[in-house]
């Protein structure tokens, strides 16, 4: 053992990882197991587990080509894997596009491509999800209840203390980080069970990031746990319960940020830290 | 632990004016309108009379029909260029079908809605299916259509067409105004869309495809299946324009249309309706299809050559689209 990783046994990796976590007897939200996905001859995920526990932050980071993105699009039915398991609430489950993700209330935030800048607010809640009118006017004539789509999305935003006083403004009225707002209540308004969110900072200056790293906590805070993927490690120690480290495919150790610096995820992401070190699979 | 995230105050200010220019420029079509007839009143005594007014928007009915077509397709990211030739097609069928080969009218004329639905419907797969650029794919199916026309019709005009299939330019009076079916029929397919796109899941959908697709098919939207239906609903509506024209002319005539893809077109874009998709108002359709009515008909009361017509709607469309990039530029 050496001084650069201590206390050791916080470290788990690959092999220990299954036996149980501090986790204690918590069963995961969200679980895979042995995920492979091979493009031609590049395979970006070469058996990835992963876990999920009820009212965590994870945040999930790893090099470049580490198979970071590709877990997540696994995990939010974006793609699907050529070989093992996910499992829902102990539920062995089939994604085969995004919307199944979402029957399982998994819903993903993405980093800018989830807004319809030209619709209002509540327009982009709730986006292929909309709520039509009680009775004939909505069966037959299909009306949509705006009031009552606008008065929900309000809710909505206030309890994640976004203050925004009209959902009738068209979202490219407002700012970047107040837009990443609306994507995260999109999403923690309709997730039961996961919100996945794929660098919601990146595009944001720092007053916004804090913005937004504060709705995460929010999200927690409310019962929902947060997979979070960012390649800014400061957020990630700020925000990050459990530190899930992607490397070539797998994933090599789950690390707490209160037992671990900075200096000692990055090196065991790009693999300087190895050996005895990180207990590899 | 969290103190409540406060709404950017300058952000909010900045969205205070941009929306109020919003609802200006969105009133910029209606003000032309109003100011174009203000003028043409003051100009002529017979503009602004029931009669005259009646026949403004008798002139603008095929237009008008396919404008609403149009209006969708370019809410979409789209643009048709085929509409006009598929209206020909479509009413070339209604009325041979029934004068030629002796088809009961009804049928006649919903086959003729049948051929230019399945016009929609090919653009639309090939537009969708084939990843192919809505320009070209429509640019080949205006030259297709506008063939077959011309072999199908012979190139003859089809006259004395029954009842039915005329029955769009019969009128009605209003204290002393002629009014025509086909007017009524065009006002009601506007409220109709206005409903649809306002006020049902489809619209807003139809909206979100043109203004951020990705978006949309990760909200779990079927794209495909949207554009599809937009190709068809349009086509359904360039099947209602042949009929219309059969009633404007009381002929099916394979010469139809040349122009009103262009025409259209011009509509849409004066509306305030933008070419890039997700942004646009049909009521505004219906306010382009009228200035253009009546910048024509006002310039012909007052005896100024008609290309002068062409000229402004030239200079106007121009400046719509000049108007809609900077807006949409500051909005980025």
């Amino acid at each position: 053992m050496t001084e650069s990783v201590s206390p050791n046994n916080a470290l788990h990796g690959q092999s220990n990882i299954a036996s149980g976590f501090d986790s204690g007897n918590r069963k995961p939200v969200l679980e895979a197991r042995g995920l492979v996905k091979r493009y031609g001859q590049v395979t970006a995920l070469d058996g990835a587990d992963f876990e999920l526990f009820p009212g965590e932050i994870l945040a999930v980071i790893g090099d470049n080509g580490a198979g970071k993105s590709t877990l997540i699009k696994a995990l939010a039915g974006a793609l699907v894997p050529d070989e093992g398991e996910i499992y829902v609430d102990g539920q062995l489950v089939h994604f085969r596009n995004p919307t199944d993700a979402r029957r399982y209330g998994i819903e993903t935030v993405y980093q800018d491509l989830a807004l319809a800048p030209a619709l209002d607010i509540s327009e982009n809640i709730f986006l292929g999800r909309e709520i039509r009118r009680e009775g004939p006017l909505g069966s037959i004539f299909r009306m949509l209840d705006k009031r009552r789509m606008r008065d929900e999305s309000t809710n909505h935003m206030r309890d994640l203390k976004i203050g925004i006083r009209s959902m009738g403004q068209a979202v490219e009225t407002l700012s970047g980080g107040q837009r990443q707002g609306v994507a995260v209540a999109r999403s923690s308004a309709f997730a039961r069970h996961v919100v996945i969110m794929d660098e919601p900072t990146a595009a944001l200056g720092v007053k916004e990031s804090h913005m937004v790293l504060d709705l995460i906590k929010q999200v927690r805070d409310r019962g929902l746990p947060v997979i979070l993927i960012s390649h800014n490690m400061p957020q990630v120690f700020e925000v990050a319960d459990r530190v899930h480290i992607q490397r070539l495919g797998k994933r090599i150790a789950v690390i707490e940020p209160r037992e671990f610096s900075m200096s000692d995820a990055v090196a065991i992401m790009t693999g300087a830290m190895v050996g005895e070190q990180v207990p590899t699979a | 632990m969290n103190t409540a995230v406060p709404a950017d105050g300058a952000t909010s200010g900045a969205s205070g004016v941009r929306s109020l220019a919003a609802s200006l420029w969105g009133l910029g079509p209606l003000l032309a309108l109003i100011l174009a007839s203000a003028y043409f009143t003051t100009q002529s005594d017979r503009f602004l009379t029931g009669p005259n007014l009646s026949l403004v928007v008798q002139q603008s009915l095929v237009v008008g029909v396919l404008a609403i077509g149009q209006t969708l397709i370019i809410l979409t990211a789209g643009i048709d260029l085929s509409c006009g030739a598929v209206m020909a097609l479509a009413s070339v069928v209604m009325a041979r079908l029934a004068v030629v080969n002796g088809v009961n009218p009804l049928i006649a004329l919903l086959l003729g809605i049948l051929v230019a639905a399945l016009f929609g419907v090919a653009n639309g797969v090939l537009i969708t299916r084939f990843d192919l650029p809505p320009f070209i794919v429509t640019l080949g199916t205006l030259n297709i259509a506008f063939a077959i026309t011309h072999i199908y019709s012979q190139n003859q005009t089809i006259t004395r067409v029954p009842d039915l299939l005329g029955i769009l330019g019969s009128t009605f009076r209003i204290g002393g105004t002629s009014i025509t079916y086909g007017t009524v029929l065009m006002f009601a397919l506007y409220v109709l869309t206005w409903y649809v796109l306002r006020l049902t899941a489809a619209g807003r959908h139809v909206y979100a495809v043109g203004d951020n697709p990705e978006a949309a098919r990760r909200s779990g939207i079927n794209t495909t299946q949207l554009l599809i239906a937009v190709y068809l609903l349009a086509g359904i509506l360039y099947g209602i324009a042949g009929w219309v024209s059969i009633g404007r002319t009381g002929a099916g005539d394979p010469n139809a249309g040349q122009t009103d893809n262009l025409a259209s077109i011009t509509a849409v874009v004066l509306g305030g309706t933008s070419l890039f998709g997700g942004r646009g108002r049909i009521m505004g359709t219906l306010i382009g299809v009228l200035i253009v009515g009546v910048f024509r008909n006002g310039l012909q009361l007052i005896g100024v050559e008609s290309v002068y017509q062409v000229l402004i709607t030239g200079i106007l469309v121009i400046l719509a689209v000049i108007v809609d990039q900077f807006a949409r530029k500051r909005q980025l």
